[in-house]
């Protein structure tokens, strides 16, 4: 299991039976695919739809039906597509139950930063900014460490996406959980020792008695 | 009866320096042969608000590459490196706002509102030299409305009442910009004979729209 699955394979054990959820483009695209089974989970993409599936088969794409990266995606039986006014009052007026969001930075207090390193790379915060604000959960999905640097820090350095702390933290190396105390280990990846994520991680953990391995079974 | 005009007819009446609302996502949902003839036309210093600038070679991601955008006021441009090294070197200037902000003040544009009260970037860059006041214990900044020269929009069906309709993702934000062009020109894939639409299916009245653009040859 490579580093995005076990992200992946974490989230999904975050979703909860007949919820709207967001995945943001990139790794938390690949929650989808680990949906439990009997679970039924209704995914919105900001761009205009609830209720989507995977890309059609090759040569059955419709142009007019798009997720938020711009790839294929097909409608799934009972979907409802809407305009951007109405699919941004469902993640800023409390409608969306969970959401999740890449990161490039989250610090000690659960902040989030992930739209843009001044000088370098200003791609935007897209709809970022306002489903940290709106949703009802906020997920991070990242990889623990970027080029040999903790992503997990004391304080932001890069700009943040919102005031608001987010909900949880999924990454290669463990679950870490925001609270007023601190970020909290809930959880180290199967085989990782609890000294490894605290060597991979420059903010200060709070460490409870028990960490147990994440629940995402064998590699499969 | 009112009449669809050419694509190059549509071009010809924007001028330099003008503002120009754009639907799309990715390019899905822009009225891209509208683009490609303010292209050939050479427009330039252009004032462009929507969501993204597309890829190069792609929706709206066409005008920045030929060198007709001054400004570009948009939610993402992260896909297309074109807009990153123009806005580097001066040669764009680019107002970020988040994505939803963006549809509510174009609403607001569109529908004779002061301005929009959100929680979304309180605390952030985006609040910079902004007011922010306090209702019931929750911080809101208040976004002006936005509003343009022009709506250029892509829809899917319209009649020659220039009703339109929208078709699932490239619907976006086209519906919001319908109300706050001041002239709209609306490129649609298909012309139906009016009473063709039903009156429950139609998105944007056609009262709103003042250019129908024809249907591709």
């Amino acid at each position: 299991m490579d580093a995005k699955e076990i992200i992946a394979r974490r989230v999904a054990l975050e979703l909860r039976d007949g919820t709207l959820v967001n995945l943001g483009i990139g790794l938390p695209t690949l929650v989808a695919r680990y949906v439990p089974a009997g679970l039924s989970v209704a995914f919105q993409s900001e761009n205009g739809i609830i209720g989507f599936g995977a890309p059609p088969p090759h040569g059955m794409e419709d142009p007019n039906l798009t997720d938020a990266g711009g790839g294929f995606i097909s409608a799934l039986p009972g979907a409802a597509s809407f305009d951007s006014a109405m699919s941004f009052a469902l993640i800023r007026g409390g409608h969306l139950d969970m959401t999740v969001l890449g990161g490039l930075q989250v610090d000690g207090r659960g902040l989030l930063a992930n739209w843009m390193v001044p000088g370098k790379l200003v791609p935007g915060m897209g709809g970022a900014m306002d489903l940290v604000s709106g949703s009802r959960r906020v997920i991070v999905a990242m990889q623990h460490s970027a080029k040999g640097e903790s992503k997990i820090i004391p304080e932001l350095t890069l700009p943040p996406t919102s005031t608001r702390p987010v909900s949880l933290v999924v990454t290669d190396l463990a679950v870490l959980e925001p609270t007023s105390e601190g970020l909290l280990l809930k959880e180290r990846a199967p085989g990782v020792a609890i000294g490894e994520v605290l060597a991979a991680t420059a903010a200060k953990l709070l460490i409870p008695n028990e960490v147990p391995e994440m629940a995402i079974g064998d590699a499969g | 009866m009112r009449k669809a005009i050419t694509p190059a007819e549509a071009a010809a009446l924007v001028p330099d320096g003008a503002s120009l609302l754009y639907g799309g996502f990715m390019g899905v949902g822009t009225p891209q042969r509208l683009v490609e003839a303010l292209v050939e036309r050479g427009v330039r210093g252009l004032t462009i608000i929507g969501n993204d600038t597309a890829r190069p070679g792609l929706g709206i991601g066409r005008l920045i590459e030929s060198g007709c955008v001054a400004k570009a006021i948009v939610s993402h441009i992260g896909t297309n490196p074109i807009t990153q090294q123009k806005m580097l070197a001066g040669e764009i200037e680019v107002e970020l706002v988040p994505q939803g902000t963006l549809a509510e003040r174009i609403r607001a544009g569109g529908a004779g509102l002061g301005g929009v009260l959100t929680p979304t970037g309180v605390g952030t860059v985006v609040a910079e030299g902004k007011q922010v006041i306090e209702l019931d214990g929750r911080h809101f900044l208040i976004e002006m409305p936005i509003r343009a020269d022009f709506a250029l929009l892509k829809a899917h069906e319209a009649d020659y009442n220039f009703n339109l309709t929208y078709r699932l993702t490239a619907t976006n934000f086209n519906p919001v910009m319908a109300l706050a062009g001041a002239c709209v020109i609306a490129e649609p894939d298909e012309i139906v004979p009016v009473g063709v639409i039903p009156p429950d299916h139609v998105r944007t009245p056609g009262v709103l729209v003042h250019h129908l653009v024809e249907r591709p040859r």
